[in-house]
């Protein structure tokens, strides 16, 4: 068991260990979504909505019924199985019930399945032995940290779209060069708080 | 044969799934500070492509058209604790290196968009190459990526050093940022040859 503080784990996950920029975890929509500040905004909150959750369920679901089984090398299925029901859930919810939050969320949530950060917590927080609420904050941290590295990365891509640059580079290209740059800086909190 | 080919240079070439459609890259990024694990991930996604690409093609015809996508992670996902459970036990260091990453293969999209792509329309021979090619290709900048991000940030190559005592080791290249910086140019590369490529092919 490590013996960190909740809101230490909170604030690694968002600056020194962000799951974008030091982990690689959710490069597929980052790069696809990652135009426009306000499309990004709305793909990060139900992000981190949906990773605050399943990671708590995960724990419940590895530690609960899978360990006391010895089953735990089933996990990988069953993350996956409760992250894409809790998604389905949560659209069908949403859908039913608020009306408007759906025209603007409902069209990310679907993605979310497949966004390796999710699943990436949930195997996180089985390999550094977190507690629930160590989990909780983890992945509550985790989402703000992506959040905020998607919806910077779109205000550069915005003002980028007049910059002159070599044809090769447009796009993709430039978007990674960028990460790289961003990863760089959010290197400089690294002396804060050290978490494996 | 000749369509085996075919596949093969498609998957590999002509259409690379992480140069081309930006798929898989989370996972290229983050094992490729040392070619060792790149060799070792690369190893485990061939696998689980190509049998998960068979498999999801023999069971093709039998599988209802609405769960067809449940149907193919389950598929993967049995075939990534097999790769788990065999590098946790031949390779435990590796293992423990690579950390939550095989497990990601599950979401590597790569796979899943073979799978749904191709394995679920066309039989199963040609699926299983198409699953290895889709693998090589992967495979293919992985191992670039770490080729040079060992040897900028390490001087070694598999960890054996092959830079002489002059050479200072590039701390950034085996940062996160390197890994950045390293598919940011090779994403470049790959643009501008498909530019001229095809822009000489409309020329003629």
């Amino acid at each position: 068991m490590t013996e960190l503080h909740p809101l230490t784990i909170l604030f690694a996950a968002v600056f020194t260990n962000n799951i974008l920029l030091s982990n690689f975890l959710g490069m597929c929509p980052f790069v696809a979504v990652s135009g426009e500040i306000k499309t990004s905004l709305g793909m990060g909150q139900a992000v981190t909505f949906v990773l605050a959750c399943t990671s708590v369920i995960n724990y419940a679901v590895y530690h609960w019924i899978l360990v006391p089984l010895e089953l735990d090398f089933i996990r990988f299925i069953l993350f996956i199985l409760v992250i894409a029901t809790f998604v389905q859930l949560v659209e069908m919810i949403i859908g039913r019930f608020f009306k408007e939050l759906s025209t603007s969320l409902g069209i990310f949530l679907p993605l979310i399945t497949v966004n390796c950060a999710i699943l990436g917590v949930s195997l996180f927080m089985v390999i550094r032995e977190y507690n629930l609420i160590q989990t909780l904050f983890y992945g509550i941290g985790s989402g703000i940290g992506w959040t905020f590295a998607i919806v910077v990365m779109a205000g550069i891509r915005q003002k980028m779209k007049f910059s002159p640059m070599p044809e090769g580079l447009k796009g993709v290209g430039i978007t990674f060069i960028t990460a790289g740059i961003m990863a760089l800086a959010f290197m400089a909190f690294s002396g804060l708080i050290k978490i494996q | 044969m000749m369509k085996y080919t075919k596949a093969l240079y498609d998957q590999i070439i002509e259409n690379n799934p992480v140069l081309k459609r930006s798929l898989g890259i989370c996972s290229a990024l983050a094992v490729t500070n040392l070619m060792v694990n790149a060799f070792v991930m690369s190893l485990g996604v061939i696998f689980v492509s190509a049998l998960s690409g068979l498999t999801v093609s023999l069971i093709r015809k039998y599988t209802d058209r609405h769960i067809r996508i449940l149907f193919q992670m389950m598929v993967i996902a049995s075939y990534v604790i097999l790769v788990d459970i065999c590098l946790k036990f031949y390779v435990p260091e590796i293992s423990k290196a690579l950390g939550p990453y095989v497990g990601l293969i599950i979401t590597n999209c790569i796979i899943m968009g073979r799978c749904e792509s191709f394995a679920q329309l066309n039989p199963p021979a040609i699926s299983f190459v198409d699953g290895i090619a889709a693998g090589l290709g992967y495979s293919a900048v992985l191992m670039v990526i770490a080729f040079f991000r060992e040897l900028l940030g390490f001087g070694s190559l598999f960890g054996i050093h092959v830079l002489g005592d002059w050479w200072r080791n590039w701390g950034t290249m085996s940062i996160p940022a390197g890994a950045f910086f390293m598919i940011g140019i090779l994403v470049w590369i790959a643009t501008d040859y498909n530019m001229h490529h095809t822009g000489r092919r409309v020329v003629k």
